[in-house]
This record gives C-alpha cells, structure tokens and sequence, in this order.
C-alpha cells in the first residue's frame, strides 16, 4: 500500500471522529504548546543577557581579586589590584590594546536643583573603546593631561537628569561636594531588557577617584579589551603572567580572577541551560501523558473497527499492511496534536511578548524537536494497538459484531 | 473443459477444539473444480459448508487433507503467503455484503487492489469501473453503501470479488439476506460471469439457486453426501421474469 493512500484511511478515519481526535490529542497539544513557550521564554531572556553583555563590549576582559573561600566565610585576598598593574598590562601585554581600571564611587550628582542617583566610575581614556562607548560632544579626557583633575564624562540619561534644557558642555556637577566639570558626553546605547541602564554614567579619571573620592590606591577590577575574537584565552594568560610577575608569584593558586566576555556569558545562560532541562523534563512527561492518550484511542479504535479489519485481510491484506495502517493513524493522531501545540505554543510566546513585554524567543530546535518527538510518540504507543491489529484473525475478525 | 482441476481437496479434514471436546466440522471431504464450473454446495446448518468455504478461500488452513489451488499446494502456506493468495486468485461474497461504511461503492471495488503495489492507482480505478459496469452499476458508483439497497450492495461486494481477476469467486449464502426477486437477480449475475468462463462456488440453503448452478456437492456432518452433475440448468433471468410482479399495495 502506497503511503499517500495509507494516509487517506488515516485521515478519513480521524475525521469520521473529530471530537474524539481532538480529545485525545489534547494532552500532546498541551504538552507542546506549554514546551514551545517555555523554551521561547527561556531563549528570549538568554538572547536578550546575551546581547547586553555582548554590547558591554565583545572582547572585554575584566580582572578582580581573587577571594579566598576558607570555612564559607569569604576573605578579601590580601593580594589587590593597582596602578602599577595598570601600566604593566599597558605596557607589556601584545594580546590586548586597552585596558583600564574600575573604580566605583555611590551618590548622588547635582546640578542646582536637579540631582541623579548615577554611580561615578573612575577609569581612563581606553574604557570607552572597552565597553563600545562614543563620544557624541565635546571630548574624552586625557590620561596624562587629566591625571586627578575635576573632569568627567555623562551619559545621556545624566543629561536628561541633571541639564533638562540640555547642552551640559562646561557646566559643572557636583558629585559628593566636589566640582566636576562636563568635557563630553556620550552618544547613547540604550538598555537591554535586563539590568541597568547604560546610559546613566558619569566617568572621571581614576586617579581623580583615588585622591579626591575614595582615597585608596586600590583598584576593584581592571577592564582589558583583547586585540580579537579569539584572543581571549592568550590575552588572559598573558596578564596573569604579568601579574604573577610583578609579585613573583609561586602559590599555586592564581592571585586574580580573570573573566572574559564568553565566560560571563556562559556562567549567566548556563542557568538557561539549566532551566531548559526542567522543561524537557516536564515536556517528556506531558508527551508520555499525551501518549498514553493516543494509546487508548488506538486501542478503541481498534475493536471498533475489528469487522473492517477482517473484511480488509479476507480481501488480502497482510498482517504488515494492518499493522501500517493503524501505524500511520497514530503517527498522524500525534504529528497533528504537535502541530496545533507548537501553533498555540508559537500564539501564546506572541501574546506573552505583546502584553507582558517578556522577552521571547520561539527556537527553532524546539519546534523540530517537538515535532520529532510527536513522531516517535505516535509510533511508540500505536505500536502495541497496531500489532494487536495485525495479528486478528480473519474469520473472527469478519464475525465480530 | 481443462483438465487439471483449478481447485482440489483431498481428504480435507478440518477440526475445532472447543476446551475438552473436538469438533470435526469437516472429516475428510474431497473434490476437484474445473476451469469454467458454477459448482452450488449445499447441505443443513452445521454440516460443515462455511468451514470448508472458508478454508477455499485460504482464510483458514485444515487440519488435515490437501488443498491445490491454481497448481498451489497451500496446506503449509504462512499467513502472509496466505494473504497473498487471497490478493490475487480468490474473489470472496459473503453473505452480510461487508462493505467498509462511508466509504464509496468504487473505492470499496478498488478495495482489493489498493494491497496488491503492482497496480497504479489509475489501473485500479480503471478496473474497478469495469468491474462495477459488470454488476451494472456504473451509475451508483459514488454512492456510500447505506443510500444502496440490500441487493445493490451486495452487487458492489460481486463487483469487489471480481476485481482482482481471480481464478475463483467464492460465495457464502451470498442471497441469504435478501428476497426471492433480488436473489434472483444476483443469480442473474452470476450466471452471466459463469458464461464469461469465471469459476464459482456457491454456497446455499435453497434448493432453487442451486437449480441454477451446473454440478451441486451436498455435505452433510462434514463429509460429501452427493455430488450430481445438473442437466438441467436453469435461466436465472427466465425465473426471475416468470416470478409474480411485486406486491402493488392499495392506498
Ligand atoms: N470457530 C469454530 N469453533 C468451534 N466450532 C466451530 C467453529 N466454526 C464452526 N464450528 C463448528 O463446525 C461445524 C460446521 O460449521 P459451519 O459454520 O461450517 O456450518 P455451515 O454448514 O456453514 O452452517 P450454516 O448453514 O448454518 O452456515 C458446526 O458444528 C460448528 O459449530
Ligand atoms: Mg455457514
């Protein structure tokens, strides 16, 4: 029997049951379509982290102190961070064409009577092309030419925040009681749909932070941009030698921790990876529960149609062609059900996206995954119904009523 | 007539094994037919006629006996040999028609043909027109089985046996769900195969279909009791317009 033809007495024996069909591809319906959302919510939120992350800056690379873990309580390593490591890097490093530190002071900046609640981060000139940030007026300060003075750089929400009539060039904000004049201001990079705003920074040379805010020489992190993708690993390794060097490091342990771009990726959507685990799991289970389903439905099917059956093998149907038959009605019973879940999935991701403004994304593996699995549904629980078909007797099978 | 038989048993035991007790529903019962022979079996209720029609028609295997069917020793036949056998050299009428419901009088012609690959779907539905002319129905071929009438269906499922072209239509009381007029009328169909040189056995309860057949086995207690030559032949179509006009009904 030709597969076009074993699919038309399928299809005419589903229809003669439409509710009944429908019915029992409920549970692989709901199965599918509840996978296909969860997988596109799941993928959205790894997407959209990941396109922050990737416009943070590709080939950032960020070092901090190593802590000790001693007893669950954690240490601050006694080994920190400063200028020295700095210029080191700056210095002797191949793999990397830009590095700069990270110092971090909390308040609030005011001009008059306006103020914003913007984190002042003191870097230099190289952190802008770190983290794919650009000038849109005026200037970056100079490392060598600004070294401590009472300078900084705004983002565009600082702008909005602290100069509503605008054109913040000259004027001067006060951060902490100290003066810091306006010299540029940043073209903006928007936010993703997690985390903070990108845009609400105020950036001023870190020695200014040293002295005038934070009065340490220590250093948080230090930011490095790798010269390419793909340089990561060697550029990591190179300043940790650096650094190693100028302690004449030999514990065994590495003083510094050293993140690069791909690995913060990794650490953050491995917790996706996770998740997407959970729902395989639930989707297995409501697919096993679907197909007990189409199980049952075969097997009704099957005594019902007993006399047709007979009446098939009397006029020579093999045991084979039986068993195909009702094969491809399961198979079909379950590729339909996957169809409209993966519809419903695909509608209710649209709907989640629209009106709760969750980032979604509908993956493409799921769908082949969910319709693969559809298959091996049907042809898994319609093998049993299948083969007690097959295996009828004609002449009982014709005399059945 | 050819010579070697078309269909041959042999001392054709069949035997039912119902818990403690056996059943010996046929006890050894032999026979050849011909190329060409319109053979009547008939005999009581139990005899033994179904059993043995079933096991020609290689739905069931005998116990014991031979059984040549087209120059096929079918006795040790597998079940999908079997199958086969059916596909292609046997045409079965049964008596309750088995026509597949909401499906049409030529797709269930086409029905027999759908598990045989050799044939394209153009061919099938080629001879299955053909096959329904001969029964003259070509006009009622999109009908579904429950808008024809008894006798109407019944001539689709003649229609169905004949389109495989096999070497023998078997018939198990193929009248026995209808009135003397529409019988009569099938069995104007079947002599008119018969003519046309197809083989047909033919079981029945009625003396006066077997009239219409050319030789007549009777069973009894599943062995044969008689096997006569009939020389005198009716005309199925001659007694069917000798019959009384149907029954007008006064208002
Ligand atoms: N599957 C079966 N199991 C047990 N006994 C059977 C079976 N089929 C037939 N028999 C027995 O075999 C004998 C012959 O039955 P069979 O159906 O061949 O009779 P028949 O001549 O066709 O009768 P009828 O004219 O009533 O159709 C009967 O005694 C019947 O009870
Ligand atoms: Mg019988």
């Amino acid at each position: 029997m030709s597969p076009i033809t074993l699919i038309k007495i399928s299809l005419r024996a589903l229809l003669r049951n439409r509710m009944r069909t429908f019915l029992s591809v409920l549970g692989i319906v709901i199965g599918v379509a509840a996978v296909i959302t969860m997988v596109a919510m799941g993928e959205g939120s790894k997407k959209s982290i990941k396109e922050q992350m990737t416009a943070m800056g590709t080939n950032a690379i960020i070092i901090m102190p190593n802590r000790d873990r001693r007893g669950g309580v954690q240490t601050e390593s006694t080994e920190s961070l400063e200028e020295a490591d700095v210029i080191a890097i700056r210095e002797n490093a191949t793999y990397i064409n830009g590095v700069s530190p990270m110092m971090t002071v909390s308040g609030q900046a005011i001009v008059g009577n306006n103020n914003s609640p913007t984190t002042l981060s003191g870097v230099s000139s190289d952190y802008l092309k770190i983290r794919n940030y650009e000038i849109e007026d005026g200037v970056m300060f100079d490392d060598d030419a600004d070294r401590m003075a009472k300078v900084c750089v705004i983002g565009q929400t600082v702008i909005k925040n602290l100069f509503p009539e605008g054109n913040p060039i000259g004027k001067v904000i006060r951060y902490k009681s100290i003066p810091l004049k306006v010299i540029g201001t940043l073209k903006t990079k928007g936010s993703g749909d997690f985390g903070q705003d990108q845009d609400d920074v105020i950036f001023t040379p870190y020695q200014t932070v040293m002295k005038r805010f934070s009065a340490t020489t220590n250093i948080r992190q230090i930011y490095a941009n790798s010269i390419g993708e793909g340089y990561a690993e060697k550029a990591t390794e190179e300043i940790m030698g650096i650094l190693k060097e100028r302690r004449s490091w030999t514990k065994p342990t590495d003083p510094f921790r050293v993140f690069t771009q791909e690995e913060m990726i990794q650490m953050v959507t491995s917790t996706s990876d996770l998740l997407s685990l959970v729902l395989t799991a639930i989707a297995g289970i409501s697919l096993f529960v679907g197909g007990i389903g189409i199980m049952n439905i075969m097997y009704v099917s099957v005594t019902e149609r007993t006399k047709e059956i007979g009446l098939r093998m009397a006029i020579g149907a093999r045991g084979r062609d039986i068993l195909l038959q009702f094969l491809f009605e399961s198979v079909i019973i379950s590729l339909l059900g996957g169809a409209i879940g993966i519809a419903l999935g695909i509608a209710a991701s649209e709907i989640v996206k629209n009106f709760m403004n969750w980032p979604m994304s509908v993956s493409i593996t799921s769908v082949i995954v969910s319709f693969g699995v559809c298959f091996a549904t049907g042809v898994f629980f319609g093998w049993y119904p299948a083969r007690k078909a097959s295996r009828l007797d004609p002449i009982e099978a014709l005399r059945f009523e | 007539m050819d010579k070697a038989p078309i269909l041959s048993i042999q001392n054709l035991r069949r035997d039912f094994k119902m818990g403690e007790e056996t059943v010996h529903a046929l006890r050894g019962v032999s026979f050849d037919i011909y190329k060409g022979e319109f053979v009547t079996i008939m005999g009581a209720s139990g005899s033994g006629k179904s059993t043995m029609l079933n096991i020609l028609g290689c739905m069931d295997r005998p116990t014991a006996g031979h059984y040549i069917l087209d120059g096929e020793h079918t006795e040790k036949l597998k079940r999908d040999a079997l199958a086969r056998i059916r596909s292609q050299k046997i045409g079965f009428v049964f008596q309750s028609y088995n026509l597949l419901s909401r499906t049409t009088a030529i797709e269930n012609v086409e029905l027999p043909l759908l598990y045989n690959s050799r044939i394209s779907s153009a061919e099938r539905h080629r001879r299955a027109v053909k096959a329904l002319e001969m029964v003259g129905l070509e006009s009622r071929m999109n009908h579904l089985p429950n808008q024809l009438s008894g006798g109407q269906q019944q001539r689709v499922a003649i229609a169905r046996a004949l389109v495989n072209d096999p070497v023998i239509i078997l018939a198990d009381e193929a009248t026995g769900n209808l009135d003397t007029r529409t019988s009569y009328e099938i069995m104007m169909i079947f002599q008119e195969l018969n003519r046309q040189g197809k083989t047909i056995a033919f079981v029945t309860h009625e003396p006066d279909i077997a009239t219409f057949s050319g030789r007549t086995i009777t069973l009894r207690d599943g062995l044969v009791k008689k096997d006569v030559i009939n020389e005198n032949i009716q005309d199925a179509k001659a007694a069917f317009e000798a019959l009384p006009p149907p029954e007008e009904f006064e208002e």
